[in-house]
């Protein structure tokens, strides 16, 4: 039964992880469509180039923070959830 | 270059300690305390040692020596590079220095303004530390950067002038800048708590990321060269073949480019944020007002 419950613990703990990285989604999107637009003004007006590359990587950083709030959840799932439910569980059942 | 007498170049070498020295440092100290570990670990920060406080234990980690080794080699770089200043510049050293401090000048200038200018050698400073933090783990030591408490250290560190850029036109300015939009007052709170968690997450997760992903690469390789070469016999079998090319490629992205742009990105996120806290205008009006109002005793 105990290894039931242990199990049920790791397998949720990895599926949530991998629920969580569904966030990867957005800012893949939003950084496509940061950098197209970036290389079109660039294509538009070479001689901003400098300009229009620090913008965007200024602009994709941004853009990255729900990804990677999402990665560090990911992250705290996989590596210390576990131990940590495990831990509840056993002080639960003494 | 018999200029240059003999106790320049005694002082010249010991900076160069000074440089190459602590990375040393931090190579045997990795070695000599932790132990060798066979396949693939993903662990936090190694515990030296821990300090007995009053009130909680002080821990000192791998991440905290470390940084401190980087600082001490970012200082020998420093007065390297400034050793033996010529007022009309002379040497190679004194050029790479000047274009350095240049540079720094100019990015601050133009991103913060000239009120701002002052910000210069911090700005330098966070770029410096962060870069050389991350260039850490090329050899192979872990990088203070991909450590959560380090960088929430520093975007604590930007937290804090930002609130003092924010209070400089009055405490009641400041708590006005949050009802901007009266509905909207507790957002503001909370986009204001969120930027230096963003901040430190940002950069943390980048560098943790990508040693997550080249240690997952590394193992996955180690494992197919054992399948395809796992029948030959003796030390045949164990050749790392798969191991040689590819994990170096990703060390190109992860830890050069990705080191360098978090290290522009924070940076560059800390001028932002603390010129885009400062009022200017309503500044300007106050130090008009206290002049207007000091003028009449003093004439």
């Amino acid at each position: 039964m105990l290894e039931l419950a242990i199990g049920i613990i790791l397998g949720c703990c990895a599926l949530g992880a991998g629920a969580a990285m569904i966030a990867g989604i957005g800012p893949g999107i939003g950084e496509g469509n940061a950098v197209a637009k970036a290389c079109e003004a660039i294509g538009r007006q070479p001689e901003c180039k400098g300009d229009v590359t620090t913008t965007m990587l200024m602009g994709c950083a941004i853009a990255e923070t729900t990804g990677l709030y999402a990665l560090v959840i990911a992250i705290l799932l996989i590596f210390f959830a576990p131990g940590r439910f495990v831990d509840i569980l056993m002080t639960a059942i003494g | 270059m018999n200029t240059k007498s003999k106790l320049f170049r005694l002082v010249d070498l010991c900076l160069l300690g000074m440089i190459l020295l602590p990375l040393v440092a931090g190579i045997a100290l990795q070695v000599l305390t932790q132990p060798v570990s066979g396949g693939l670990e993903i662990s936090g920060a190694y515990i030296y040692c821990t300090i007995p406080l009053p009130f909680q234990e002080l821990p000192i980690t791998e991440s905290q020596v470390n940084s401190w080794l980087v600082m001490v080699s970012v200082l020998g770089l420093c007065l390297y590079l400034t050793h033996g200043l010529a007022p009309k510049a002379q040497t190679r050293r004194q050029l790479a220095a000047e274009w350095i401090v240049e540079k720094a000048d100019g990015l601050v200038r133009q991103n913060m303004g000239e009120y701002f200018k002052g910000f210069a050698p911090f700005i330098a400073a966070i770029l410096a530390l962060s870069a050389f933090s991350s260039l850490l783990s090329l050899i192979g030591l872990y990088p203070p950067t991909s450590d959560l408490n380090v960088v929430g250290g520093w975007a604590l560190l930007v937290f804090f002038l930002i609130t003092f850029y924010r209070f400089k036109a009055g405490p009641v300015q400041y708590l006005k800048a949050f009802a901007d939009p009266p509905l909207l007052a507790p957002l503001n709170v909370i986009s204001e708590v969120a930027t230096p968690v963003s901040m430190a997450f940002r950069h943390y997760g980048n560098v943790l990321s990508g040693s997550i992903i080249s240690a997952l690469v590394a193992t996955a390789l180690q494992g197919l060269s054992a399948i395809v070469l796992g029948w030959l016999p003796g030390v045949l079998g164990q050749f790392p073949l798969l191991q040689i090319g590819l994990p170096a490629i990703l060390s190109v992205y992860f830890d050069l480019f990705s080191g360098y742009l978090q290290a522009f990105i924070f940076a560059m996120l800390t001028m932002l944020y603390v010129a885009g806290a400062f009022p200017a205008d309503v500044y300007a009006q106050r130090q008009a007002r206290k002049q207007r109002k000091t003028q009449p005793h003093t004439n």
